[in-house]
């Protein structure tokens, strides 16, 4: 691992904005690497179906079209490494990363790490997870068979959720702190017609109780302040997603969200990084937006290591 | 080069709480995405751990009872059992450097 590693482009993510700059970087013949901490495929590989990509009428399962993309941007040279960036520096011109598996040196860097789950923050979150507190439907909901559930949030991710989990409980409850969803028409229009789903609107969970698990959840309605508890086994949090961008706070310039802000070239205000994804400041969270997003790096990080 | 090594609801006893080294159990199924996240790196766990801590993989879709047993109800969940009885247990994906620190910890 203490070889001398240099790339003429190194891309930090391996989801479909990740991929998609690596296909066009690898097509470009330029020596080019993806750095991802995990398995490629970013947050689809959560989603279970992907109903909204361009080309799939009967949508595609996350997990294939993760796998499809990565053996794409392989098979035109992508060289892909398992580790987690720490730090990005800066050596004249030269982008040094410090990642879990030493250094590595590149000329341009493509941002592309996407994001993750908020948690909710409130009692009883850490100590039931993986005892009741789950953040992956399609993960989990095959362990929460004719039991009630709720979701928290409002959004395209709650909904999904709730969708998903009527596969395998008895109720699934919505709890949401607005008094409308936030989620795409399609699937508020699937979530009002589905029997199991019951709304609780302008409420917020106060806490998560139980005894070795989940139980039931301390709810209080944010109008009235009235507060009430809700008995279930499991709640699935969807309440939106942070960047991961922690490592680059002094680094390129972020929105106070923490997304990082970019031109429509994808450029940040360093010269030679890029940004791509969900990660981006306006990003609207979505693959074909993404996989844009990933071929604009790609072909800008060219043009700057080619003097623009 | 180790790999690790599927058990089943038949062999957990023999393999797992039997087992004279601690053994970690990777708890998955095949429609869960972060179980393909945490795979690979089980998997160069069982070859920098050879000998000294057993890696297992464990489907919890065809092994309802043991998932059971334990608890399971997120995956991926690793269990680290030492002398038949789980001592540590990560739920979700978590990159390498922090799994080794785990297992070191439990070493």
């Amino acid at each position: 691992m203490s070889a001398k590693r240099e790339y003429e482009v190194v891309i930090i993510g391996g989801g479909p904005a990740g991929l998609t700059a690596g296909i066009y970087a690898a097509r470009a013949r330029l020596k080019s690497l993806l750095v991802e901490k995990g398995a490629a495929g970013g947050w689809i590989i959560n989603a279970g179906v992907v109903e909204n990509y361009p080309g799939f009428p009967d949508g595609v399962n996350g997990l294939e079209l993760a796998d499809a993309m990565q053996r794409q941007a392989v098979k035109f040279g992508l060289e892909m490494l398992t580790a987690e960036v720490n730090g990005i520096g800066l050596k004249g011109e030269q982008k040094i990363l410090k990642t879990s598996e030493g250094d590595i040196t590149a000329r341009a860097v493509i941002v592309a790490g996407g994001s993750d789950r908020v948690k909710l923050g409130v009692p009883g979150e850490e100590e039931f997870t993986g005892r009741g507190v789950a953040y992956c439907a399609v993960c989990d909901g095959y362990f929460y068979r004719d039991v009630p559930v709720a979701v928290v949030g409002g959004g395209n991710a709650a909904m999904n959720e709730a969708l998903e989990l009527t596969k395998f409980a008895s109720r699934v409850y919505v709890i949401h702190r607005r008094g409308e969803l936030r989620a795409t028409k399609i699937l508020q229009e699937r979530a009002f017609a589905d029997k199991k789903i019951e709304f609780l609107w302008e409420t917020v969970v106060e806490a998560i109780e139980g005894q070795d698990k989940v139980k039931r959840l301390r709810l209080k309605n944010v109008k009235t302040g009235k507060k009430s508890s809700l008995d279930i086994s499991g709640v699935f949090v969807a309440v939106g997603f942070r960047p991961n961008t922690g490592y680059l706070k002094n680094m390129v310039a972020l929105e106070d969200n923490g997304t990082i802000i970019t031109n429509e070239k994808m450029e940040t205000n360093v010269p030679g990084i890029l940004a791509a994804g969900d990660i981006r400041s306006s990003s609207i969270r979505q693959v074909a937006a993404a996989v844009g997003d990933g071929a604009v790096a790609a072909v800008y990080a060219e043009r700057y290591l080619a003097g623009k | 080069m180790s790999k690790p090594v599927a058990v089943s609801d038949s062999d957990f006893d023999q393999i797992v709480l039997q087992s004279k080294t601690p053994v970690l159990v990777d708890f998955w199924a095949a429609w869960c995405g972060p179980c393909r996240m945490v795979a690979p790196v089980v998997e160069e766990l069982a070859g920098e751990y050879a000998g000294k801590i057993t890696m297992a993989k464990l489907n919890v879709d065809e092994n309802p009872k043991t998932a059971s047993q334990y608890s399971i109800m997120s995956i991926p969940t690793l269990l680290i059992f030492k002398k038949g009885a789980p001592v540590s247990n990560i739920v979700g994906f978590r990159p390498k450097a922090e799994l080794k620190k785990t297992i070191d910890a439990v070493l």
